[in-house]
């Protein structure tokens, strides 16, 4: 027997330390296997965001840095900037780049900086402990809206690939769902022609959102959560490419 | 059999999205749990046909899909894909330089 | 030149590969002549969003292994102490100016030296050294510039320079020429340069193992003590058989020299302690001073900050007094001499 699917290079041989069904294990198992299919790997740096995914250095065979929150974008900006040739994303949940990172991602994309960004949205923030994020949507409790969140008082929710698509430095920018097989395939392909861009040396910054589960705090089964992503959030974040 | 799947047990977590997803039915969580506790998918050794979803959703990467020779050949004519092999992600004809 | 332009034609001198800035008051000069240069000569220039974009982007540039650097002033520095944490955490050489001005909060633009806390004390979280070097006069900060990039190579560290809206702005003849290191720098091997024929490079300061991050404060620490050891700078200025000591850094210890003298025409036997670095501070000399002095004089454009580093390496032995002005207020020769005639005890009978 061939095998047809495999864990890919990239990818480290450990066991994550992400709850049962989290998204972080399908995102990094695509960025992972599009930097083998594209060759990159050696040349490619990755920041990782303070969240959840702090660690992501340890299940990403790259070079990789930790930055401090939410400031990856200006991180990516100065390691392109002096280093054109290699490979630079960050990868960011929403606590990161929506609401602390705000300034950064969006001056990164004014200035059409060169690096590829992908944004894990899980309306959520998972690692401090299930809090609202700027992406939480109506009626969801958190630990700091119990009572749900009421987007009077407490804010809407931000549609992070609407507000990057209108800049004019952003040249690729899609929103995918990591909430079944075909809408995987999707977002790896999503993933894939972001880097691409970024190896043909393309002018502007590649972004994708990838809607994701975070079922702990969801308070929901794996398979439940996918389902709310399917059912709920792609109401309110609709996949779909927005430019590029 | 046109496919099988293997499933690395220390790296399940027990999260159920290959049962939910197979579109066979032939995974469950069984009775047995791992060295972290958690109750493990289990192949029941029914028609697999390779269709590869299982490893697809699986977020733990602990799953790896095989498919028959014979079956490959036959199955991916003009079924695209490089070489004549049909393959969902990963694997050895991957990572190209 | 003025002193703004000094310190960037400096650095590009030390072969600074990235500029990453914001304009603030009272350092815009610099900003203004690295958008020129840098490009002219194919090095990295970007003028930022904030001042803590700056330090990040420094902070990647640098993990890199390229010479990077930022300037900022007070305010703007303030912003920058997460970034100085990080740097410090992570081990990263980086350069970074202080114009200093007056503060606290939006203060003025006057000079000051109001951050001597802020540079010598953190102002970041957690148990770290930055190298800080008081320049006080242009050719000094022109050398400086090029100690603080080899000092940040050679430690893993930032290296601050510590100048005031009187250095930046003032014009002075200063001599610049390319150099070679004296230092032999370590290989970057440490850095992000992509994993090809190496394995996996991680730049962190997360360390959540069982004692791990105990682990690596100690080894932090060990450096810290090395650079206490070896590279203090500490000018010393009639201090020979003085009655008085007068301490002072930067700008002020311009004044203070003139005050000095003036002081010694009117037979008061003063002296001069002008320590170049701030961190790591010249304790033992002080110490030293301390022995045959009957009291030192701190004189600062501020509150007061450096004179409680003085009492600490005095430990008791004689008097230590202060004068200063906060907030864009220059001392006089003339008031510190007046100081120094008022500090002075008697002689014992």
């Amino acid at each position: 027997m061939e095998a047809i699917f495999k864990r890919t290079a990239t990818l480290k041989d450990f066991q994550t330390h992400y709850c049962p069904g989290c998204g972080h294990g399908i995102a990094h198992r695509l960025v992972a296997e599009v930097l083998d299919e594209l060759g990159v790997s050696e040349r490619t740096i990755g920041i990782a965001p303070v969240g959840c995914a702090v660690l992501a250095y340890d299940y990403l065979d790259v070079d990789m840095i930790e930055v401090a929150h939410g400031r990856a974008p200006a991180v990516a900006t100065g390691m392109k900037r002096t280093n054109p040739d290699k490979i630079i994303f960050s990868y960011q949940g929403d606590g990161d780049l929506a609401a602390i990172g705000t300034a950064e991602i969006v001056h990164a994309a004014q200035r059409g900086e060169r690096f590829t960004v992908i944004f894990i949205n899980n309306a959520i923030f998972g690692m401090t402990g299930g809090q609202m994020a700027p992406t939480t949507v109506d009626g969801q409790v958190t630990a700091t809206t119990p009572k749900g969140r009421s987007y009077i008082g407490q804010g809407y929710p931000m549609k992070v690939s609407e507000l990057i698509s209108s800049l004019p430095g952003s040249i690729y920018v899609e929103r995918c769902a990591l909430s079944g097989p075909g809408q995987i395939r999707k977002c790896k392909k999503a993933i894939k022609k972001a880097f691409q861009l970024q190896i043909d040396g393309a002018d502007g910054l590649g972004f994708v959102e990838v809607l994701s589960a975070c079922p702990t705090y969801w308070r929901m089964r794996p398979v439940e959560a996918m389902k709310w992503i399917e059912e709920e959030m792609t109401q309110i974040f609709p996949p779909g490419r927005f430019k590029g | 059999m046109a496919g099988k799947i293997i499933i690395d047990v220390e790296k399940c977590k027990g999260c159920g999205l290959c049962v939910s997803f197979c579109p066979r039915g032939s995974i469950v969580i069984g009775r047995k749990s791992n060295m972290k506790g958690y109750f493990t998918a289990e192949w029941d050794g029914s028609e697999c046909t390779g269709c590869g979803i299982c490893g697809i959703v699986c977020p733990d990467a602990a799953i790896e899909v095989y498919i028959q020779e014979e079956v490959k050949a036959v199955g991916t004519k003009g079924a695209g894909g490089k070489s004549g092999s049909r393959k969902v992600a990963g694997g050895p004809n991957a990572a190209k330089g | 030149m003025c002193g703004n332009e000094v310190l960037a034609e400096a650095a590009i001198l030390a072969g600074v590969d990235a500029y990453f800035g914001y304009p603030i008051t009272p350092q815009n000069e610099v900003t203004a002549y690295m958008a020129r240069r840098m490009p002219e000569e194919g090095r990295v220039f970007l003028q930022c969003e904030s001042e803590l974009a700056a330090i990040n982007m420094v902070y990647g540039a640098a993990a890199t292994g390229k010479r990077a650097m930022t300037s900022s002033s007070s305010p703007g520095i303030s912003l920058m102490q997460e970034g100085l944490s990080y740097l410090a955490g992570a081990e990263l050489p980086a350069v970074v100016v202080n114009v200093m001005r007056g503060g606290p909060g939006l203060g003025n633009i006057a000079p000051s030296q109001g951050d001597y806390f802020q540079s010598t004390r953190g102002g970041g979280h957690g148990d770290y050294r930055t190298i800080v070097l008081a320049p006080s006069h242009l050719q000094e900060l022109a050398d400086l510039m090029w100690l603080a990039f080899e000092l940040a190579d050679v430690y893993r560290m930032t290296a601050l320079v510590l100048a005031d809206g009187i250095l930046g702005q003032m014009m002075e003849p200063v001599v610049m020429a390319k150099r070679s290191s004296a230092r032999e720098l370590p290989p970057k091997d440490w850095a992000l340069t992509g994993k090809k024929g190496r394995s996996q490079n991680i730049v962190r300061s997360l360390w959540l193992g069982d004692g791990a991050l105990e682990e690596s404060n100690y080894r932090l620490q060990a450096k810290y003590k090395k650079v206490q050891q070896n590279e203090v700078l500490c000018e010393q200025y009639r201090v020979e058989g003085a009655e008085v000591a007068v301490v002072a850094y930067g700008i002020a210890a311009r004044i203070c020299r003139s005050a000095v003298n003036l002081a010694r025409e009117a037979g008061i036997k003063a002296g001069l302690i002008r320590p170049i670095t701030l961190w790591p501070f010249p304790g033992e000399q002080i110490k030293q001073a301390a022995e045959s002095v009957r009291g030192l004089l701190t004189v600062e454009m501020s509150c007061g900050q450096m004179v409680e580093d003085v009492k600490l390496a005095v430990e008791g032995r004689v008097p230590v007094g202060f004068y200063g002005r906060p907030a864009g207020g220059v001392p006089t020769a003339g008031e510190v001499l007046a100081r120094i005639k008022e500090f002075v005890p008697e002689p014992a009978r």
